[in-house]
């Protein structure tokens, strides 16, 4: 799968474990919400990064002794309509989370933009369309009408354009 | 009215361009029909029995002459000539052919006009009440607000993806004309003890299947904080509302299940977690939106008008149409024009073209430019000069357009049901035709008076069976319709859903059914007491005895 990031294709470089494999030797590693729940007391001194995989009923509010320590959080689409991801992303970033919050599962090129605009900055994708695809996908729209979210350079909110002086939008914050 | 800026037009310009590039594709065999669907709904495409259906926004019901006229235009050049309005202020076209639909979404970017969210688990198309601006009895014109909800829903990103339709009413006035009680969200304008205005939020109504009238969230909401707390209240039902069953995923049952206080909890949870600076409403961007709807400039007139008096006494016809089609306007001298698109025998809510076109030249010449549709599929001309009244009503009845049944038996909300919609399960346009022709007579139909008879042609309830005075729901039983006949229910500030009389009757026997229920109705009923009211006075058994005792 690959793994889309400022337009275009890297290699991940994080190690996605097993809640009974070792996160001994690894350098970037993330692990299951239920096994950073119950072994953060071990978690919490490990050397290298720390990611989490969350599901999509996940409590966000429940997880904010553990955000500043992550280095990612990977939040589901299980299918293309499920939108609850949406929420729990913005949630994270209103919270001050400002690391990799990466999307994975069913996603379409035309959901890409609104999911940068909730914050999320990395994509899992199908290998079914090509990189010009999501490319294009991500910047459909040159305007947005709430203010408050994410927005990649060229894009405008109507209600900050039309009321000059107004705190617009924060810029993106992790840029990985 | 509002109109577009550079934004706005560019907005629209930019979904138009990329709905064609996807129509395009679909076209050449590069897209998917499975890939398409999600693209086409959002755009208010849908595919019906016989063709596409493409649904078009009317963003709180509000038109301008120019609008009207190019609705028309579409109805003749890409429908069979007509259009049908809806019971959410939109208005549908049932023939429309995919290599048309990217021309037509043009020609309505053309006059500021869309078909986004008209379909698709989303926010969609808020509506209010359909003499708003004009009404007697309004606090404040609740448009502008609509108008915010309209830009700030628009392609929401963390609300596209919903586990089902979402749909908004807001009304400015006391006596509800916007069913608020019976939408997953409805609000109500009203003033504190100070004077101040803000908002009674209402959450968890709705019809289909499972009809529910909606529990009060929040007495009181601050105009400035309207759009974080919808926020929250989107976010709460985002995250924890039903997705393993399409029929239980709207927000009523979320509400239901977890109960109204929890419910209330978890929204207020949502939004104390965050300061709002970032989305809390801009009063410059009201201000910009409220200058558009500003009163057209009324002239001083006496609140008693010869001529119109003149015309109503040498004109017995014209008397009892506007004695049921007007309503009073906040402003002397003026009146509200109630056009029924409910002519005996005729389909609920459809207008042909050319009707169209006389409806915009009316409202251009006597009503300030403005048109109004209502969720009750009727258009009103919210602005007109008592004294120009006679000469609108003239041009009305040269078209097929006067009626004069607002509000009265053949004034019949009704789905498309089985003759268009692939969802239905009996017929309803039929039986609305049979019943408003068989109370066409003018001095029976005023004297049963004022009553809701709402038809759906199946449990989705589309057509606001369970909040009909008498609802009616067509169903399938072994390849058979049959009607099922429900009482007592109201969309406005007395919400009630209507409870189920007996078992259903064959289509050819509703009429009949009817007619019997109104005639137990007249021979119970006290000097002046409408039918509502002596339903909820002497209960369902007199109406079960007229229907079934005999069988």
């Amino acid at each position: 799968m690959p793994l889309l990031k400022n337009n275009a294709f890297v290699t991940d470089d994080w190690v996605h474990l097993a809640d009974e494999e070792s996160v001994a030797d690894q350098q970037r590693v993330t692990v299951s919400v239920e096994r950073l729940v119950r072994e953060w007391d071990d978690l919490v001194n490990f050397p290298g990064l720390l990611g989490v995989r969350l599901s999509n009923t996940s409590k966000e509010h429940d997880l904010s002794p553990f955000v500043p320590q992550l280095a990612l959080i990977v939040l589901p689409f299980p299918a293309f309509a499920d939108g609850r991801s949406y929420s729990i992303a913005r949630q994270l970033r209103l919270d001050g989370y400002q690391s990799e919050l990466r999307a994975t599962g069913n996603i379409l090129p035309d959901q890409l933009q609104f999911m940068l605009q909730v914050g999320f900055d990395a994509f899992e994708v199908t290998d079914r369309f090509p990189l010009d695809a999501w490319t294009k996908a991500a910047r459909q729209m040159s305007l947005a009408y709430q203010r408050g979210l994410f927005r990649k350079a060229g894009e405008r909110e109507v209600w900050s354009e039309r009321h000059q002086g107004f705190t617009a939008w924060e810029e993106q914050p992790h840029a990985g | 009215m509002y109109r577009y800026d550079e934004f706005d037009h560019q907005f629209v310009r930019e979904r138009t361009a990329q709905f064609r590039d996807q129509a395009d594709r679909r076209m050449a065999g590069t897209l998917s029909e499975d890939e398409f669907r999600p693209l086409r709904l959002m755009n208010g495409l849908y595919l019906q029995l016989h063709a596409y259906m493409l649904r078009v926004a009317i963003p709180y019901g509000t038109l301008s002459s120019r609008q009207m006229r190019q609705l028309g235009m579409i109805a003749d050049r890409y429908d069979k000539g007509y259009g049908h309005f809806t019971t959410r202020q939109n208005i549908q076209y049932n023939w429309i052919k995919l290599e048309d639909a990217a021309d037509i979404l043009q020609a309505l970017a053309d006059v500021e006009m869309h078909a986004i969210q008209t379909s698709g688990n989303c926010i969609r198309n808020v509506t209010t009440d359909h003499w708003a601006g004009a009404a007697a009895d309004e606090i404040t014109d609740p448009r502008p607000v609509g108008e915010l909800i309209r830009q700030w829903s628009s392609l929401h990103p963390e609300f596209s993806f919903l586990p089902r339709k979402f749909k908004i009413a807001i009304t400015g006035a006391p006596h509800d004309r916007a069913a608020v009680k019976v939408h997953d969200i409805g609000m109500r304008l009203h003033r504190n003890d100070r004077g101040e205005a803000g908002w009674e939020v209402m959450v968890g109504g709705g019809q289909g299947r499972t009809p529910m009238i909606a529990v009060t969230v929040r007495d009181f909401l601050p105009e400035k904080e309207l759009i974080p707390y919808l926020e929250a209240i989107m976010r709460v039902y985002n995250l924890y509302g039903r997705r393993d069953n399409k029929y239980k995923a709207r927000i009523k049952i979320l509400v239901h299940e977890i109960g109204a206080e929890k419910f209330r909890s978890e929204v207020e949870a949502e939004y104390a977690r965050h300061p709002h600076q970032q989305t809390q409403v801009e009063q410059r961007e009201l201000a910009r939106i409220s200058a558009y709807f500003a009163d057209p400039k009324f002239e001083k007139l006496s609140r008693f008008a010869p001529a119109f008096e003149d015309a109503k006494r040498s004109n017995p016809q014209f008397a009892r149409w506007a004695k049921n089609n007007l309503a009073t306007h906040k402003t002397d001298g003026y009146a509200i024009v109630n056009i029924s698109l409910k002519a005996p025998g005729e389909i609920p809510g459809d207008a042909t073209g050319e009707q169209m076109r006389v409806m915009a030249d009316l409202a251009e010449r006597y009503s300030h430019d403005e048109l109004r549709v209502s969720h009750a599929q009727n258009i009103v001309l919210p602005h007109v000069r008592l004294n120009d009244v006679f000469a609108v009503w003239q041009k009305l009845a040269e078209h097929g357009l006067a009626a004069a049944n607002y509000g009265l038996a053949g004034d019949i909300i009704a789905c498309p049901g089985l003759d268009y919609c692939s969802l239905a399960t009996a017929r309803s346009i039929p039986i609305a035709q049979a019943i408003s022709r068989r109370f066409a007579d003018f001095d029976r139909e005023q004297n049963i008076g004022n009553i809701k008879i709402n038809i759906s042609g199946c449990i989705n309830a589309c057509g606001h069976h369970h909040v009909g005075h008498i609802g009616i729901l067509g169903l399938d039983k072994a390849g058979e319709e049959y009607y099922q006949i429900t009482l007592g229910g109201s969309s406005s500030e007395n919400a009630a859903i209507g409870t189920i009389l007996g078992p259903g009757f064959a289509f050819e026997d509703v009429p009949d059914v009817i007619e019997k229920i109104l005639n137990t109705y007249l021979a119970q009923r006290a000097d002046g007491e409408e039918f509502l009211a002596t339903y909820r006075r002497i209960g369902a058994k007199p109406f079960k005895e007229a229907l079934y005792a005999a069988a």
